[in-house]
């Protein structure tokens, strides 16, 4: 499902010499089955973000290989990139929500994109959002929603499409225990419905409340796999 | 639930009224143009229609004997003119019209100088091929005789009108580069506004067309808007410049039932095209941008 054969990844900038600029990852290698569970841990500055831009195909390494859903992702063209792009669901750290579209039309976007009609895409938006506790917020525009909800949002987002791959950075940052537990109460029920899903988080407790293999990273290395 | 037609919020992104009213400038200009080309070919046409046809004759010493000694050598042209095929209503100019022609160069006094003028025969060529051909028999009957033809300044005429429309395929391309130009310049400040926005969709799995062609529907929009209003504005001018032009054109330019002077049917159909090619601009620039720019996501 998701392969990483000794990835590196080093940013470049405009007006930085390639060569000047530092890896952020370094020779990381590691597979996740079809309908595996990984936490992505480490420090803060250790690489999980970029390692999850890699898996979202939101960066190309500088150097290796990575396979998701059995595709080399560097021989892909940019439609079929965006095609499966279509099939993974990202809860990203700072929410990303559209700010001039309601909590519905956020969540909706990636069924429009993917061109579902209306009539399923209003089913599966509203039981979504029911699903996260704002079933009372569909027309709240991001700005008039709190950061617990926006996340909230966000993730009802990265799921309304029942995605093959799930990747979230700090999905439970800014959400109460309860909201916490419901929303890994949907992951897992996502990943035994046959979603790969690989979540980074700080948060200790949560890993240890939901025992699964884990992605340990530091100084761009992955320091421990599995 | 109401569906959001516009999720990149673009009716606000894109400069409203700036793009088409610049736009509508062009099309203003580009309407002139066209009018201007179209004006100059129907009144080319005339022109070499009377120019060509046009005959001269200069008859100098006309109360001179002719060669025949039978009479004063304006007769005998006048007479053999009268014969001669392809020469139709042969006119001789009085001494009034000839001075009045001269007045310009000569002062209105020309018949207090006492010059030698030439009688003047204007006729008009209805003959297959060239007038020329009348000149050497009148040269015969009366030496010095001069037939002149309008052939020369139809060709000039014909120089004139390609020149003007030479200028006017000029200021069009001139006016359709610069309308892309616009719509480049406005897709890509709408981008830079709009970028996390589509940063976002494409990390959706929005394809580069689904995000080019929001932009270039609401291009379109603008341009055919500006395109249209700029045609409509340049009308009344048109109508105007028709009016100036209208003694030079002949019956062609008689006035419509309206009073308003009548316009080259060409131009009635070269006029609704401009929002079509602005539609033509506005799309595919919007789409080469846009899609540029996308090329920097990965």
């Amino acid at each position: 499902m998701v392969k990483f054969d000794d990835v590196w990844l080093k940013y470049q900038h405009h007006g930085h010499a390639a060569a000047a600029a530092p890896d952020v990852l370094r020779g990381v290698s590691f597979e996740i089955p079809g309908g595996g569970f990984r936490w992505l841990t480490g420090p803060s500055g250790a690489g999980k973000t970029s390692l999850l831009k890699l898996i979202y195909l939101a960066e190309h390494p500088s150097r290796g290989r990575i396979d998701i859903f059995g595709t080399h992702a560097a021989k892909i063209s940019r439609r079929d990139a965006a095609l499966l792009r279509r099939r993974i669901g990202v809860v990203y750290q700072d929410f990303r929500l559209l700010p001039h579209l309601s909590a519905y039309d956020n969540v909706a976007l990636p069924m429009r994109l993917a061109r579902r009609n209306e009539s399923q895409i209003h089913a599966d938006v509203t039981e979504i959002l029911r699903w996260v506790g704002l079933s009372g917020r569909l027309e709240a525009l991001p700005d008039e929603l709190s950061g617990g909800e926006q996340q909230r949002v966000a993730i009802a987002r990265a799921v309304v499409g029942r995605p093959k791959l799930l990747v979230a950075d700090e999905p439970t940052g800014n959400l109460d225990d309860e909201q916490a537990e419901r929303l890994m109460t949907l992951i897992t029920a996502l990943n035994r419905l046959g979603t790969t899903v690989v979540v980074a988080t700080h948060n200790q407790a949560l890993v240890a409340r939901y025992p699964a293999a884990r992605l340990e990273m530091a100084n761009g290395r992955l320091t421990s796999h599995g | 639930m109401a569906k959001r037609t516009d999720s990149l919020g673009l009716h606000s992104v894109l400069a409203d009224w700036m793009l088409p009213v610049l736009v509508a400038a062009m099309s203003f200009l580009a309407a002139l143009a066209v009018a201007g080309t179209l004006a100059s070919t129907m009144l080319a046409a005339q022109w070499q229609n009377n120019t060509t046809s046009a005959l001269t004759i200069q008859v100098p010493h006309p109360d001179a004997p002719d060669a025949a000694n039978d009479g004063n050598r304006l007769g005998a042209v006048q007479t053999a003119l009268q014969t001669m095929p392809g020469v139709t209503n042969p006119q001789l100019l009085s001494t009034d019209a000839v001075n009045h022609l001269l007045a310009p160069w000569l002062g209105t006094d020309v018949a207090q100088l006492n010059l030698p003028l030439p009688a003047v025969i204007t006729a008009t060529w209805t003959g297959p091929g060239s007038p020329d051909a009348i000149a050497a028999p009148l040269d015969k009957l009366a030496p010095g005789t001069l037939a002149q033809s309008g052939s020369q300044w139809a060709s000039r005429v014909t120089a004139l009108t390609g020149s003007l429309q030479t200028c006017a395929a000029a200021v069009l391309v001139i006016v359709a580069l610069v309308a892309a130009a616009l719509v480049a310049l406005a897709t890509r400040a709408g981008l830079a506004q709009r970028r996390e926005a589509i940063e976002i969709i494409h990390a959706l799995g929005a394809l580069d067309a689904d995000i080019a062609n929001r932009f270039a529907a609401r291009a379109t929009f603008l341009t055919v808007t500006g395109a249209a209003a700029g045609a409509l504005l340049a009308l009344p001018v048109v109508f105007w410049l028709a009016t100036l032009a209208a003694p030079f054109a002949g019956p062609a330019a008689s006035p419509t039932a309206h009073g308003l002077p009548s316009l080259p049917p060409a131009l009635w159909t070269a006029l609704p095209t401009l929002p079509l090619v602005a539609a033509i601009i506005g799309w595919g620039s919007a789409q080469i941008t846009v899609r540029g720019w996308l090329r920097r996501l990965v």
